[in-house]
């Protein structure tokens, strides 16, 4: 089940065990039968820790999910809440442990907090008076979760809204720790990097945490060289711009949660065994976990889309000539071992069968024309062209396609801000209003803010068409600066963009050289800081860090004596970045780009809150208050 | 080496020795006579206490003293409470004293009253007859047995559950001897009443046999239990010594003591891996060790004694000599018996050739060697080093054994380097004036880690710093904790000012690692120095350790400081409720506003628990912006119109505070638009209150409203653009091609034709559609004639329009089936466009 986490640059199975380990230890601390009732948001993330068979194991009977009410029957010794810190679902448990005494059952209830207690919590439940009632109050400490084999989510949903929208920096301290028991297990890290506020947090946190461990400190030798730690708010932009990646695409369209992906079954029908054809077409969508452990996943989800249809073509060539290899097998021994490769290559078949299905489905969408049309805006925005001003939109599509080599920035350097006529279009359309407020976050993100009639007439046309309930939307976005006013003629954007060269005009996108392919010919800025990081350095480019948001630091983390590594020659660095608000898929596959480049020289861990495209970005900001009906 | 097993004796198979502890250090006047004494075991401290009953004048009070085990006084006051009936130890060395009346009155080490609890108010009536203190693995615990002849049970004493045992049938007055035992988790009590013997648990007495027992006997007169709870042994007013098992299943020996009266004392000695178990018994002059072989040793006692069952012997206290009793472990036996041809003695005796520089030092190495048993031999002499109590005997095993290693290549070196650390830590505290009679099988058993805690109990502070550094225990187990212990005995001396307090305590305490600040602030706390308290808090780095003491001095805007700086919101939630109960509000607000990080947090605790506290919040900080937000959230909650609308109002009075005119003004066509919607459900009884703008357009569209559609266009100022995409969607939707034809003629559109010809495909009227292809602007002619699948259209519109981009585009479209003169037409235009 978790194989692949271990083949990595860093062994994450080992925190998994670690996790697996302190879960064991609570359950057998509970004595007898158990139930386990959910708090729902906890059991995907909990998924990728354990299956219900080790849970099975340790004498889980039953599962429920945490409501108000009465608990449903259940003929077990022990119930088990597992449950974030929230102080509306204490109520909810309270509601369930009183209901459940007045029906005299001589049960055990015990409370698990994940990640950690909560004196706040405790109180209510005193308060409610059923503090008593439990006989293990513990808590599961579950920060960083291993998500891949260089990837660690800390599947946050609210991460992003509660540090740059409401001020509550509780998920960075609970990043804090989660980085604290991340050297437990892989040692000290000697350097930090950083840029923007929470990063300062979170780092200034790590600090003060390991003054508190002084004395028990752990003596591994350590595993990661740096840390970077990296505000989702210096680069809001990235996360807008739809990802261009296989698995990104797969995110964008279909969303995929703790590792797993929702899709339509009508086009896997035909998989199913012949005996099953004559049945109905499956209504349950089919539901698929994507991770390195699937060979062919791992080979073709970084891709750009336009280059995974050739990979499969050639795996599905590989495939069928080892299936071939069958007529050349003569003596037993060679036909032995033929078949004990079948079960390798009939998952190989399977795994390519999924995936040209899925690619089919994807590009069904890629290719229409409303998909090209958004992709163009986007593009003109990240290029810093305003079309208005030059004519008809589609147009100048087809000198960014025919690859005209236009400096852009110089033509257009003259040309303000206007409304978009795409946008205005799309929102004339109905079309969805996430797509809408993405689209429109980027023309402000890229041009450092609307001017105010813009604005105010984008504003406007949203309230109009979609409702005036999300006047509190807006004001978020407004809030965390991804929608804003101009306040200054000043656009620092075109400068970043040329600096950390953000758009590169030829991405190769079969056998990329840039991290750029991602996005097509976008190169995501926070990646840019991560390689310029490792080479040259940030000193060469302060000026572009000055005009991005918060601080940029730098802290060493001494080491005990002894425990200093000697590099071999030509040995990469490790370095493990840190996204606080969330990444995408394609920023992902950018930095596993540069973890390959030969002359790279680092290999990259990554780590975030939550792992978001711009839809459930967008959607983890909307405030949607719930109308009574007039 | 033959004065080493002068006090050897034999029993059985095996050797009992006597060696001896201390020459006390204490004066008795009367000796141990007439005193009531216990001893802890693990070398643990004496108590006495001159015995009360037969002090004839009851105005004269007892004198409780407390020694060390070399008799080293460490504390003596007059007994000032009730009556005692027992005297014990627990195992962290606290003194319990229980009375008569069934208080148990729990004494440290330097005879400082900690607390009392009581057996139960049923004894206060019936006195304690008799008292045992025992210890298991839950802690240490108490039994009583009353004048009722009712057994009562304390489990733990940290922990206290008392646990009335059920009665015992017959029973009249106490038992004539009993005992606690723990077996299977549980805890029991055996007693014996005369010839009869009961095992009474939680619920129930049941009557039990030991099998074999002797049948002479008419009463059982005394028992014991092993240190491990597994062996019994009974003494009958016959004389006969019965052991077997707790459980009662086996028997392992009977010997014929021919000593009728009771012993005064009866207790197992065994060690682990014994060979021969015994039981020891002591009258009056005598002291009897009774083998399992049947043998005895008779010593003669000449002065009062008590005997301390140890894990692996017993402890013969007395009032000048300390001794320990226990059956010679076979390395020592190997190596010191007399003409033993042990490896171990070999070894040994080469050594000491060698010492004296002769030549038999090799014949004896060759005579190991050619056994090749000299690895054994080493191990016997690290082994049996460990077990003796003489530095000198320690030092002679430890240099033989060192001298065979020389001889072995990959002897691995951890069982001496250990052994000699081990020895030399026991060494130091079985020094007189620490007097701790530790074997090495104790100190494995009991841990470095109790030893340490021992010693600090002792407030032996040095030694404990020394034997810390000299293990090297990691700094926050051994040092710190030290450190620790010391800075909350410290905090203690009331007569130092603060000041001084708190600069010696950071001082010593300053490099030491992972100390806890904030447990010696609770102490100065809990002696009443706050301000001490406050000042060594200072040094705390664990800033969540700070704040629930801060709490708990009252110093609550500092632990809110203390509690932000951690960064752990869950302790500013804690801080932040915990002040909304002690202040005012108008208080607990300013103290707020001074923290935004709490204030923050308060906001959204406010957000999802308190909405009204929300507004205040805002009210106070005159955010109206943020009021007005409020506002239009609220107003969603209301079912009914006018209220909705009277919130709507004041969000636009806030937004107008805040010189927001976009929100206030959106806000106001907001409060239009609900109007409108319900003038007209009022009167076409359409259901449109609460939809968006655009969404009561399209529904007035769909219904054929389209004088009040273009009213609300006009009031809404709703851009053109936007109108007539509107009106050519709704329109499409049902189909009605008159109306949408009429439209797209009304005037010059202003989205130009092509959306009209999309709109039509999409309902699947091409016959609609290619109305208006001709109305397309050129540059989207040839997306107009594709869309209608016109192919030949779209290919005369792009090569019309020479452009690269859209012959390749129609080009694309093309399919084997096209005609292959367009298609060499597109190509051949393409080709020029190219050229251009």
């Amino acid at each position: 089940m978790s194989a692949h986490l271990s083949y990595g640059r860093v062994n994450l199975n080992i925190l998994r065990e670690a996790a697996r380990k302190d879960l064991r230890e609570f359950l057998d601390k509970c004595a007898g039968s158990k139930a386990i009732v959910w708090d729902e948001y906890l059991t995907g993330p909990f998924g990728l820790i354990a299956q219900y068979s080790l849970l099975k194991e340790h004498e889980v009977e039953k599962m429920f999910t945490l409501k108000g009410g009465r608990l449903p029957t259940a003929d077990v010794k022990n119930i088990i809440f597992f449950v974030r810190p929230k102080l509306e679902l204490m109520d909810i448990i309270a509601e369930n442990v009183i209901s459940a005494d007045k029906m005299h059952s001589p049960r055990d209830f015990h409370i698990l907090f994940v990640p950690r207690r909560s004196m706040l919590c405790e109180q209510r439940l005193k308060e409610q008076g059923v503090l008593g009632s439990f006989i293990n109050i513990d808590e599961y400490i579950l920060d960083l979760i291993p998500y891949d084999s260089d990837l660690l989510s800390m599947e946050s949903e609210g991460a992003f809204r509660e540090c740059y929208l409401e001020s509550d920096q509780t998920s960075l301290y609970h990043t804090a720790k989660g980085l604290m028991t991340l050297q437990a297990l892989y040692g000290t890290i000697p350097q930090i990097f950083g840029k923007g506020e929470c990063a300062r947090h979170v780092a200034n946190m790590m600090l003060r945490m390991k003054r508190e461990f002084a004395g028990s400190q752990t003596q591994i030798l350590p595993v990661f060289d740096s840390l970077l730690l990296l505000d989702r708010n210096i680069d809001l932009l990235t996360p807008l711009a739809t990802q261009l990646t296989y698995e990104g695409l797969i995110d964008e369209v279909y969303g995929i949660t703790n590792g797993y992906v929702k899709l339509p079954p009508e086009k896997f029908a035909a998989q199913k065994k012949q005996g099953e054809a004559g049945k109905d077409l499956p209504t349950e969508p089919k539901k698929m976990q994507l991770n390195s452990a699937e060979e062919l996943y791992a080979e073709i989800r970084d891709k750009n889309f336009n280059g995974v249809g050739a990979a499969l073509s050639k795996k599905a060539k590989i495939i069928s000539a080892a299936f071939e290899e069958r007529h050349n097998a003569k003596t037993v021994g060679e036909i032995k071992q033929f078949v004990s490769q079948l079960p390798h290559m009939q998952a190989a078949r399977s795994s390519l069968a999924n995936h040209t299905s899925i690619a089919e489905l994807i590009k069904d969408i890629t290719t229409s024309e409303a998909f090209f049309d958004n992709l163009t805006v986007e593009q003109e925005f990240m290029t810093g062209v305003d079309t208005d001003k030059v004519g008809d939109t589609r147009s100048y599509l087809h000198y960014i396609k025919l690859g005209h080599n236009i400096d852009s920035s110089c033509v257009f350097a003259h040309v303000i801000p206007q409304v978009n006529a795409y946008i205005e279009d799309c929102i004339a359309q109905r079309d969805p209003l996430i797509k809408i407020l993405r689209l429109v976050s980027m023309q402000s993100v890229c041009n450092n803010g609307l001017k105010q009639k813009v604005f105010d007439y984008y504003r406007r046309e949203i309230l109009q068409t979609y409702g005036y309930e999300h006047m509190l939307t807006l004001n978020n976005l407004e809030k965390t600066g991804l929608l804003k006013p101009q306040t200054s003629t000043r656009n620092n954007y075109p400068t970043i963009r040329k600096t950390l060269k953000l758009w590169m005009e030829d991405a190769n996108e079969q056998n990329p050289n840039d991290i750029s392919y991602v996005y097509s010919g976008y190169a995501p800025l926070s990646i840019r800081l991560a390689q310029v990081l490792a080479r040259p350095g940030w000193r060469s480019i302060e000026e572009v860090l000055k005009m991005l948001p918060g601080p940029h630091f730098e802290e060493r983390q001494q080491l005990p004596a002894g425990l200093h590594k000697k590099r071999q020659q030509g040995e990469n660095r490790t370095t493990l970045v840190f996204f606080l608000g969330g990444v995408t898929y394609a920023e992902i596959a950018a930095l596993r780009f540069l973890s390959q480049m030969e002359d790279g020289g680092t290999e990259y861990i990554i780590a975030t809150t939550k792992l978001i495209n711009g839809t459930s970005w967008i959607k983890s900001l909307m405030d949607r208050p719930e109308a009574q009906t007039l | 080496m033959a004065f080493i097993t002068a006090n050897w004796n034999p029993l059985g198979d095996a050797f009992y020795r006597q060696i001896e502890l201390y020459d006390m250090g204490w004066s008795l006047r009367d000796g141990l006579k007439d005193c009531m004494v216990a001893a802890a075991p693990y070398g643990g401290p004496i108590v006495l206490l001159e015995w009360q009953s037969q002090r004839p004048s009851p105005s004269a009070r007892p004198q409780l003293e407390i020694y060390s085990s070399s008799g080293v006084s460490m504390a003596s006051f007059p007994w000032k409470s009730g009556p005692v009936r027992q005297l014990g130890w627990t195992v962290c060395d606290d003194l319990l004293a229980i009375q008569e009346d069934g208080t148990v009155l729990i004494y440290d080490l330097f005879g400082t009253f900690k607390r009392h609890f009581s057996m139960g108010n049923e004894v206060v009536q019936n006195q304690v007859l008799e008292a045992k203190v025992f210890h298991s693995p839950y802690g240490t615990g108490v039994a009583i047995v009353t004048g009722a002849s009712r057994f009562t049970l304390a489990m733990n004493i940290d922990d206290l559950k008392l646990r009335r045992l059920p009665e015992v049938p017959g029973l009249q007055g106490a038992p004539s001897c009993w005992a606690v035992l723990t077996q299977d988790r549980q805890t029991k009590v055996l007693l014996a009443n005369g010839a009869d013997l009961y095992i009474l648990d939680n619920t129930s007495c049941t009557p039990v046999t030991p099998p074999g027992l002797s049948p002479q006997a008419c009463s059982i007169i005394n028992m014991a239990v092993s240190f491990s709870y597994k062996y019994l042994a009974l003494f009958t007013d016959s004389g006969h010594l019965w052991m077997g098992s707790t459980n009662l299943k086996d028997k392992l020996s009977e010997v014929e003591t021919k000593v009728r009266s009771a012993p005064k004392q009866m207790v197992w000695s065994r060690r682990p891996k014994s060979q021969q178990p015994s039981v020891v018994l002591m009258w009056d002059r005598l002291l009897l060790v009774a083998g399992v072989c049947k043998e005895t040793i008779q010593y003669t006692l000449d002065e009062e004694c008590v005997c301390v069952a140890e894990l692996d012997g017993v402890r013969i206290v007395g009032a000048s000599r300390h001794e320990m009793l226990q059956e010679v472990p076979s390395a020592c036996e190997d190596i010191f018996k007399i003409a033993s041809m042990a490896p171990g003695a070999l070894l040994l005796e080469a050594h000491k050739e060698y010492e004296k520089c002769s030549q038999k030092a090799d014949e004896y190495l060759r005579e190991i060697k050619e056994q090749s048993v000299l690895g054994e031999a080493v191990k016997q002499c690290v082994e049996a080093a460990g077990y003796e109590h003489e530095p000198e005997t320690q030092k002679t095993l430890l240099r033989a054994a060192s001298f065979g290693k020389c001889f072995l290549s990959n002897f691995p070196p951890e069982p001496f380097v250990s052994m000699c650390r081990d020895l030399r830590v026991l060494n130091s505290v079985r020094d007189y004036s620490v007097g701790i009679p530790l074997t090495h099988t104790q100190y494995k058993q009991m841990t470095v880690q109790v030893l340490i805690d021992r010693l600090v109990y002792r407030k032996l502070y040095p030694l404990a710093i020394e034997i810390c550094r000299y293990l090297k225990t990691p700094e926050y187990q051994g040092v710190s904790r030290v450190l620790k212990h010391w800075a909350c005995c410290k905090v203690q001396q009331k007569e130092e000012p603060d000041e001084s307090i708190a600069r010696a305590v950071s001082v010593k305490l300053g490099e030491a690692a992972g100390i806890s600040y904030s447990e010696i602030a609770a102490r100065a706390y809990e002696c009443g120095r706050t301000e001490l308290a406050i000042k060594l808090l200072e040094f705390e780095p664990r800033s969540g350790e700070q704040v629930p003491l801060l709490l708990k001095m009252k110093r609550s805007q500092l632990g809110l400081s203390k509690a932000i700086e951690s960064g752990d919101t869950d302790l500013v939630y804690t801080v932040v409720t915990y002040l909304k109960n002690e202040m005012n509000r108008g208080d607990f607000f300013m103290t707020l506003r001074n923290q935004p990080v709490a204030l923050s947090l308060y906001r959204q605790f406010c957000k999802h628990q308190e909405q009204e506290t929300l507004k205040d919040l805002f009210n106070q900080d005159d955010d109206h912006h943020e009021l007005g937000n409020f506002y239009v959230r609220a107003s969603y909650k209301e079912s009914k119109l006018e209220a909705r609308l009277s919130l709507l109002q004041s969000a636009v009075d806030e937004y107008n505070k805040a010189k927001n005119e976009f929100a206030a003004k959106a806000t106001e066509e907001e409060m239009k638009l609900l109007r409108f919607q319900r003038r007209l459900d009022e009167e076409k009884g359409e259901a449109l209150l609460g939809l968006s703008l655009h969404d009561t357009l399209h529904a007035l569209l769909s219904a054929n409203y389209h004088k009040q559609a273009e009213q609300l266009y006009r009031d809404f100022r709703v851009p053109d653009k936007r109108y007539w995409w509107l009106k050519l969607t709704a329109l499409a939707e049902k189909e009605d091609w008159d109306e949408l034809e009429k439209f797209a003629k009304s005037k010059k559109s202003p989205i130009g034709y092509l959306p009209f010809v999309e709109v039509c495909v999409k309902r699947h009227n091409k016959y609609e559609a290619k109305k208006y292809v001709s109305k397309v602007t050129p540059e989207q002619k040839v997306k107009a004639h594709l869309a209608i699948g016109d192919l030949e259209g779209a290919a005369e519109a792009a090569i019309e329009r020479r452009s690269e981009g859209e012959i390749s585009t129609v080009l694309a479209r093309c399919s084997p089936t096209t005609d292959r003169a367009l298609l060499e037409r597109l190509n051949r235009a393409r080709s020029t466009a190219a050229k251009k």
